[in-house]
């Protein structure tokens, strides 16, 4: 299967104030292939948020589109009606968000909420919807998920509410997964345990999946390949052996050079100056340039190359070279 | 003699139902134990760390050290001084003006009808102490300008409001600043900021740090000692080098492998099993043992107690007996 | 790996900042012209009508004394052959003319209305401030100590809410009119009813602060004052109290517009406003029972002002109450 499940070109969102308009998502492309997890990895007011809910239809007004296509498996969703779109979520495109809580209905049982959302999306009977239920919450490591089904989601802790939710975005068997920070609001060894669920799923139904995180060690061990988004543009994406181990851009390099990790053993720890601007504030050319060591003047006035669907590429006019790295 | 001393320190809440209910629906107590038996020393000028995921008691032991809540059993000392106990309202002042907090939401730790002047300068003119200049000095120290003494909390960032909760901390010279997840809600190129902010400001004013967090990495380079805590307990007390590289107690060593890690990509690892029991309702012995590789018969009939072990303290039956799959 | 400056002291260089510096603070005037709320109702026209006529109600009976054209309670200035002249009409025995007729006593209706809406917005703006005071205070003391304090002061609200507001006022009437002598009655019913309404009226103002207050306690900046030592009575006033303050301001203007109908009302079931000094709802009263007959004027101008004065307070207190309402925004 050559065509990419989830196509992004060109997307652009946009916000009108009557301070003037923000772009909260500027001119990002990527594809997703089957069975690959890519992570999108920014920090708070990038835009992977807004992105991921560019691509589900879930935009506040007065916020909007305003150029380039969202592709599901080669068809356009962006312009889809709300009854269309209502049809592609949960059917072909499956979400999961950060806070079990509020992600499921406090009011009917889990058994409840899963049978629904089957009966609305596959044609099958109440029974047959029932039984799949049960067998996507055992696939997701519920225990004695036969008895669980009448349980309410407040019965359940932080971790099996999130499988709960896993389970439910799944149970409709869609083609792309999106999860929103799924694993922020757990504890470490839950995360894990969440973490090789999804890999562990995706693997198994060769589904696509993007996984927009601000925590760079989730994307380390989950992701195939990483986005890296700075103001709401696209700055590097590649596969993630790269990202981490080898960035090109200089913002992937401070970021990843500045988590605790990376000064083992120092009394300091590496940090970038400055902070991301805000999107009322953009600067002229490249975003990131009053932050980068290498800024030179073609970076004051250009906003750097396009980073294609093309993997390896940094949107970055001086990007590290190999050579530079090991020196 | 230590800055702070801690002493078999228990905190029980009473979680019970309303009264009422208990009447009708013939339901007994529900207490739960959030802090059981927990001892430990921080000599001046060192940072400790207490480590550990929700429901590890960290942040309320956090809160009794200052004095935001009392224990239950135990004390804790501050300059050999119990708050709880001591009648001395002079020496009670005192103490109080030389501890500190630094909380983990930014945006909820500022008052957002106060001006950061009045903000920072409160520990100082709430005693009645001079603050002439205080604030803005302060922000100088903390990296942000004098100019912004005058605004309010909304027009800043995470990242420098807790930079003025770093100078509200400062205000009044303390000799221990507690920190309760200070970087949790910041993004990591912040958090790097602010972290190194800490450290330089710890070692300008001889500050000791009692830092709590769940972030293994940001723990590993902020301590000196670092206490690992679950359900309430602490299970193991050692220096970084010793507790990233050997692990005394099998509960570090499954929160060390399961902390997702920068050089892990294609790294297949079996993540642990089960989940943190209902405080309210602990296993009998060690709280740890439905989960733990090495358990046996005695670790879910006998509590294990906290001994030293190499240069550390360790709580189990199967002391340094675990170890460690991959290089740390 | 990496290109980052050298990890040494960065200096004291404010490092959040990479701000150009050129960019110009506005003036004050600006900033609040600018901000969203007054925004929000230039661009309301609702809101806007709704201010113009509350704010000239306010200023005509403000300056009541110079723009009427009698002093309606002033007895002797009273003619009772003046009595029932129609509206614009010359009267038949003294050839006066009243814009807005006279009522059975010969008051210039035009003037008792002035007059009376000064009774009106004062007995308004005092009851409301009274139970805004007790209120609030009760609410910031139930929300913050809790315990058997809140029991009470929420209980005790709760039995006064079973009760429909004017007969908390009649019966606080009822009390006052045993009480004071009856040489002094005329003279205290104003603070009478004042307190009546007021006292009707704290719940609301107290369950709200609570509920906020109930919040407020628990985020960090008050527990960061704990622990500096701060005494509670501080922490109410300095720092709770300041944030639990916007939806009392929405619900104390809703509040004037209930109170000024339950002075009419207190004053026209004849319990409110002295009878030598008629507010509008004395003047309803009046007017009613010469309605029938032929005098509709004595009824209709001053419950027509009542009417716009209400509406106009009431829609005020809508529009404020979207405008912070940080969730429509």
């Amino acid at each position: 299967m050559d065509m990419p499940v989830l196509s992004l070109r060109n997307l652009t969102v946009d916000i009108p104030t009557r301070h003037g308009t923000l772009r909260p998502v500027d001119d990002v492309s990527w594809d997703i292939a089957a069975g690959e997890i890519l992570g999108v990895v920014g920090e708070s007011g990038a835009g992977k948020s807004m992105t991921g809910n560019a691509v589900i239809g879930l935009l506040d007004p007065p916020a909007h589109i305003s150029a380039g296509e969202v592709l599901l498996e080669g068809e356009r969703i962006d312009n889809y009606t709300l009854a269309q779109m209502r049809h592609v979520r949960g059917k072909r495109i499956g979400m999961v968000f950060q806070d079990p809580l509020t992600s499921l209905n406090p009011l009917l049982t889990i058994g409840e909420q899963l049978s629904e959302t089957i009966l609305r999306h596959l044609d099958v009977s109440k029974s047959e919807a029932d039984a799949r239920a049960i067998q996507g919450l055992d696939e997701v490591g519920i225990p004695s998920a036969r008895n669980r089904m009448g349980a309410y989601p407040h019965e359940f802790s932080g971790g099996m509410r999130q499988r709960v939710v896993i389970a439910l975005a799944l149970c409709a068997e869609p083609t792309l997964l999106i999860a929103d920070e799924p694993t922020t609001a757990l504890d470490v060894s839950v995360q894990a345990q969440i973490i090789a669920l999804l890999k562990r799923l995706c693997r198994e139904r060769g589904m696509a999946a993007m996984l927009v995180t601000h925590d760079m060690g989730v994307i380390a061990e989950t992701a195939d390949r990483v986005a890296v988004m700075y103001a709401g543009r696209l700055a590097e994406i590649g596969p993630v052996s790269q990202i981490v181990g080898q960035p090109r851009h200089p913002y992937t390099d401070g970021l990843m050079a500045s988590t605790p990790a990376a000064s083992a053993g120092q009394a300091r720890l590496r940090q970038i100056p400055g902070a991301m601007p805000r999107l009322n504030r953009m600067p002229d050319g490249c975003a990131f340039h009053p932050r980068c060591p290498r800024a030179q003047d073609k970076c004051r006035v250009d906003p750097g190359p396009k980073v294609g669907t093309a993997d390896e590429r940094a949107a970055c006019w001086f990007p590290i070279e190999q050579d530079e790295a090991a020196a | 003699m230590s800055l702070v001393s801690v002493q078999n320190l228990t905190r029980v809440f009473d979680v019970s139902k309303p009264w009422l209910n208990r009447v009708i629906e013939r339901l007994p107590k529900r207490m739960l134990t959030a802090v059981s038996d927990v001892s430990f020393e921080i000599p001046a000028r060192t940072t400790y760390a207490l480590v550990g995921e929700s429901g590890s008691g960290k942040s309320t032991i956090g809160k009794m050290v200052v004095g935001l809540l009392r224990p239950t059993e135990g004390h804790v000392e501050i300059e050999g001084v119990d708050l709880v106990t001591e009648t001395d309202a002079a020496v009670i002042d005192r103490i109080r003006s030389d501890i500190q907090m630094i909380f983990q939401d930014p945006f909820a730790s500022l008052n957002p009808r106060w001006r950061v002047r009045d903000i920072i300068v409160e520990p100082v003119a709430a005693r009645g102490g001079d603050t002439g200049g205080l604030a803005e000095k302060l922000l100088t120290q903390v990296g942000l300008s004098p100019d912004d003494a005058g605004k309010y909390p909304h027009q800043f960032s995470g990242g420098q409001r807790q930079r003025i909760c770093v100078a509200r901390a400062l205000a009044s010279e303390p000799k221990l600043i507690v920190c309760d997840e200070p970087t949790s809600a910041l993004d990591v190129s912040v958090q790097a900021q602010v972290l190194n902010l800490m450290s330089d400001l710890k070692d300008e004013h001889g500050l000791t740090y009692l830092f709590i967090s769940h972030d293994l990495t940001v723990v590993r380079h902020m301590a000196d000692t670092i206490g690992v805590l679950y359900l309430g307990r602490l299970v193991e007390e050692a220096a970084p080098g010793d507790l990233f590289t050997k692990p005394a107690h099998p509960y570090t060593a499954m929160l060390i492998e399961a902390a997702p890690r920068l050089d892990a990509f294609g790294r297949e690892v079996e993540p642990p099993e089960g989940e943190i029991p209902d405080p309210t309702d602990p296993p009998s012995g060690c709280a740890f043992h439905p989960r733990c590789p090495l358990a046996t018969e005695i670790c879910s009939v006998e509590r294990p107690r906290l001994e030293a072990f190499g240069s550390g303290r360790v709580a189990c039956h199967h002391a340094g007996e675990i170890a460690l799959k991959g290089a740390a | 790996m990496s290109n980052l400056p050298d990890a040494t002291r960065q200096g004291v260089e404010p490092l959040d900042r990479m701000e150009p510096a050129e960019v110009v603070q506005p003036s004050r005037w600006r900033s609040i012209w600018d901000a969203d709320v007054t925004w929000s109702f230039r661009h309301s026209p609702v809101a806007v009508i709704a201010a113009v006529v509350t704010l000239t109600m306010i200023l005509s009976a403000i300056f009541a004394p110079w723009i009427a054209t009698t002093n309606p309670f002033d007895p002797a200035s009273l003619n009772l052959m003046n009595g029932f002249s129609r509206p614009g009409v010359p009267n038949a025995f003294t050839g006066e003319s009243f814009w807005l007729g006279t009522d059975d006593q010969g008051r210039d209706v035009w003037s008792t209305i002035l007059y009376g809406l000064r009774i009106s917005l004062f007995v308004g703006f005092m009851a409301v401030l009274f139970a805004l005071v007790l209120g609030v205070l009760l609410g910031l003391l139930a929300g913050y100590v809790g315990g058997w304090v809140e029991t009470i002061i929420m209980r005790v609200a709760d039995v006064q809410l079973t009760f429909p507001s004017i007969l908390v006022a009649l019966l606080i009437f009822g009390v006052a009119r045993g009480v004071i002598p009856i040489e002094y009655r005329d003279q205290m019913a104003i603070w009478v009813l004042i307190v009546a309404i007021g006292l009707s009226d704290w719940v609301q103002f107290a369950r709200v602060v609570r509920g906020a207050t109930l919040v407020e306690k628990n985020k960090e900046y008050v527990q960061a004052a704990r622990l500096i030592g701060r005494k509670p009575g501080a922490i109410m006033l300095k720092h709770i109290l300041p944030n639990v303050l916007s939806p009392v301001l929405v619900i104390a203007t809703i509040s004037l517009a209930l109170a000024i109908i339950a002075e009419a009302t207190l004053s026209f079931l004849g319990v409110g406003a002295p009878p030598t000094q008629p507010s509008l709802g004395t003047l309803i009263r009046i007017g009613q029972d010469f309605l029938f007959s032929g005098e509709w004027w004595i009824l209709f101008f001053p419950a027509l002002t009542l009417l716009a004065l209400a509406l106009s307070v009431n829609l005020l207190g809508d529009w404020l109450r979207d405008a912070l309402n940080p969730r429509l925004r």
